[in-house]
């Protein structure tokens, strides 16, 4: 129900961030999500950034697919 | 892009597709609640890579699809409204109501304009003071926040010529309500990623606790869904039902509280009456008493005619998973997207317009 | 005839749907135009209209611009106008020739902006090497036309042994297309209200008359050509599989597309696949001619992204499939209406 893709923020003023997605930017509000860094990825949806994206857990993520690789493969 | 094209790597996707192959060798009927899963099943055509064992039925998960007859015909009056101009997202402008749609409405010389958030119908109100902007408030917790804080930030600007209609609704009773139907017979769920990038992964707990029903918060892309598929495989094989986070990077169990306190700034729950499911008790957000003077069901007098529900429109058994798309005998026929009758061929996201676009 | 009970059916108005290029459009254009206007010439509905006129053959087409923004990064109305009509034409083949320019200019307008627009026409008119001969000039009261609305028309002449027409698929040919789509189309959608995003991107606008001539030179082997421009690629391919009666398979990850452009349509929750282009074509060329015609493409400033991006095939018939990053492949479908960004 939800279209909201990870963006890049390049700069926050007050409330309001500057986020980047494959080089196209727009200002969000981050009323939702104050402890936003600069740098940092968040999940942008109808204008505001609704959550800041965990680098971390994405990189586990990555890690389980790359790990369940068939015993056969070669 | 980062955070997205990973997780849509072909060469990923084989191993998990063995993985559950290998795997799921019993019947396994799962429900993708969100409509934004539905896309992307069918638009990356995962449904045919799936053994048949797999069943994903698709639920109502689709904001636009569950609004009642009774509120679109709301959002039709509002547009009628002299001197006012209605701001929506663009999945309501093709939505049938009794009788009209938005962009007939539009078509009519009635001023209704898409935006993309409701920060831009605030803004319009700011441009027009003269003007009264209604925004047609639809959506379920991922967009309920950011409503909530352009409500608020009306307030404290002292607009008086912004409103909101909401027809917001929340998710988890909803769902219970879907199982105590009893209609459909399902083993798990693949639970909405954005919902629950607000509300966390508690409010689910009672799928596993009270139905013995396993779930899993899935993202988006190709490879999380996949991976949420195998996630449920895995649970059902070790017969502990429970409710996972697959969509880690992104949802915490506690959801996103700063959001959740906005909510509740601007919003109470209520009533709501859902397509295909009915009233549901509690799983309606209205505006708060403070909020009064911005909240278009107050706001104005509306003359809305009497509700008339399509005859032969199914979209209520689909979007409960009683039937599938094409077992409604309008599908494909009288209803296609070019002129449909429901709201689950028109959005986006409904099942019947994603199973008719993408076909099999 | 399906049965129809519903809102959109009891239609007696026009919705701006019926211009968008999508399913609506060719409803309205097959059962309302074609059906009272009804002749050998009109009926193959392609692009241009393909005349025999003293032992030659001509192509003929017309075009009208209603765009708002009137000035966008890339161009203009003005520029749009002159690179539809010459792109038209030589989708049928034709060298384009002549071109008409008729303009309806709503009172008021600043007569600067206006003199912008005919300095754009005459420099994208005479780098194409065609001449504006014949014209007219309407005005009308404020709010009669948005701003300024243009319509060409051009005539072409198409040379011997040239045989292009959107029936000519053939199971076996490749399907070229010539560089990144979508940009036009962000590129608009970019300065709309309530939509605002920075962008760096511009409309792709530009004529293609001499870069047809370069793959005619190539191989005459060449079956279709089309420019998808309203209704994306997506319509494009879905129209050519109609009129051949073939099935068009597609590798989505040979799909040229711009990093802003994918960025644009992740952020709005848009297809790429059924935003306007105004400077790409797609080419349908019998597979022993496609690799020859492909580095010809690729020397050309308006093809240096040229592709080859699939395959006809005798099934399925007159579909579209495109096989996905993935590797599974689904139905590539006619777009509904105009492309509306969208929150679900």
């Amino acid at each position: 129900m939800c279209v909201a893709i990870p963006a890049r923020v390049k700069s926050i003023k007050g409330l309001i961030a500057e986020v980047e997605i494959g080089g196209v930017s727009r200002p969000v509000s981050v009323q939702l999500t104050p402890e936003v860094q600069k740098g940092g990825y968040v999940l942008v949806h109808a204008g505001f950034a609704i959550q800041i994206i965990d680098e971390q857990e994405a990189r586990e993520t990555l890690k389980f697919f790359e790990e369940l690789v068939a015993p056969q493969e070669g | 892009m980062k955070f997205i094209d990973e997780y849509r790597d072909g060469e990923k996707a084989r191993p998990i597709l063995e993985e559950i192959h290998r795997l799921a060798k019993e019947p396994l009927r799962l429900m993708e609640v969100c409509g934004t899963h539905t896309v992307s099943i069918a638009r990356y055509g995962l449904r045919q890579a799936l053994p048949e064992t797999i069943e994903l039925i698709s639920g109502p998960g689709c904001p636009v699809c569950v609004t009642s007859n009774r509120d679109l015909d709301k959002a039709i009056s509002l547009a009628r409204v002299p001197g006012a101009a209605v701001a929506t997202f663009g999945d309501m402008m093709r939505v049938p109501a009794s009788e009209s749609t938005l962009a007939l409405e539009r078509a009519n010389g009635r001023d209704v304009r898409v935006v993309y958030s409701p920060l831009d119908g605030l803004k319009m109100a700011e441009q027009v003071p003269q003007m009264k902007i209604i925004f047609l408030g639809v959506g379920f917790e991922t967009t309920a926040p950011a409503v909530a804080a352009t409500a608020l930030e009306a307030r404290n600007r002292g607009l008086k010529n912004f409103f909101i209609f909401s027809a917001h609704k929340t998710v988890p009773k909803a769902l219970k309500a879907l199982l105590d139907l009893g209609g459909t017979k399902l083993d798990g769920f693949i639970l909405p990623g954005h919902v629950s990038a607000i509300i966390g992964s508690h409010p689910y707990e009672f799928l596993a606790a009270e139905y013995g029903l396993a779930g899993v918060i899935s993202g988006f892309e190709p490879l999380d869904i996949l991976q949420s598929v195998l996630m449920l495989v895995r649970q059902r094989k070790s017969g502990r039902p429970r409710v996972e986070i697959q969509y880690k990077r992104g949802v915490k169990p506690v959801g996103n509280p700063r959001a959740l306190e906005v909510m509740g700034q601007a919003f109470e729950p209520a009533d709501a009456e859902w397509r295909g499911l009915g009233r549901i008790a509690g799983t309606g957000l209205a505006f708060r008493e403070e909020l009064a003077e911005l909240d278009a069901s107050r706001a104005f007098e509306l003359k809305v005619p009497a509700t008339k529900e399509t005859k032969g429109c199914r979209c209520g058994e689909v979007l409960c998973g009683l039937i599938r798309p094409e077992g409604c005998a309008l599908f494909a026929k009288a209803c296609t997207p070019d002129n449909p009758v429901g709201p689950c061929m028109v959005s986006f996201e409904g099942s019947c317009a994603a199973a008719y676009k993408y076909g099999s | 005839m399906n049965q129809r009970s519903t809102v959109s059916s009891s239609l007696e108005k026009i919705l701006l749907a019926h211009g968008s290029g999508g399913e609506l459009s060719h409803e309205l254009v097959t059962s309302l135009f074609v059906k009272a206007f009804r002749n050998p010439i009109l009926d193959p509905l392609d692009d241009g209209a393909v005349l025999r006129i003293g032992g030659k053959r001509w192509a003929f087409t017309t075009d009208s611009y209603v765009v708002t923004p009137i000035f966008f990064p890339g161009g203009d109305i003005g520029k749009l106008a002159i690179c539809g009509t010459i792109n038209d034409l030589s989708m049928s083949g034709a060298k384009p020739l002549y071109l008409s320019a008729g303009f309806i200019i709503e009172e008021g307008f600043s007569l600067s902006d206006l003199q912008a627009i005919v300095a754009s026409m005459q420099e994208t008119a005479s780098a194409a090497g065609v001449k504006i001969v014949t014209g007219d000039t309407k005005v009308v009261n404020r709010g009669g036309a948005d701003g300024i609305f243009i319509n060409t028309a051009g005539i072409g002449a198409i040379p011997e042994g040239v045989n292009i027409s959107g029936r000519n698929a053939r199971p076996g040919d490749r399907v070229l297309l010539s560089g990144t789509i979508g940009d036009h189309g962000v590129a608009i959608l970019s300065l709309r209200e309530g939509l605002q995003f920075f962008t760096t991107l511009e409309s792709d606008c530009a004529p293609l008359n001499q870069l047809v001539v370069e793959m005619l030179e190539v191989s005459k082997d060449i079956h279709c050509l089309r420019d998808p421009t309203r209704g994306g690629l997506s319509s494009t391919l879905n129209e050519l599989a109609r009129q051949s009666g073939v099935g068009i398979w597609v590798e989505e990850n040979r799909i040229p597309i711009k990093e802003q452009v994918q960025g644009a349509c992740e952020l709005l929750g848009l297809d790429p696949l059924i935003l306007a282009n105004e400077g790409k074509l797609v080419a349908i060329v019998a597979e022993e001619a496609a690799e020859m015609v492909l580095q010809r493409m690729q020397a050309h400033p308006f093809g240096r992204e040229a592709a080859i991006i699939g395959e006809v095939r005798e099934e399925p018939i007159e579909k579209v499939v495109l096989r996905t990053r993935l590797g599974l492949t689904r139905i590539m479908d006619m777009v509904v209406g105009e492309p509306l960004p969208r929150i679900c």
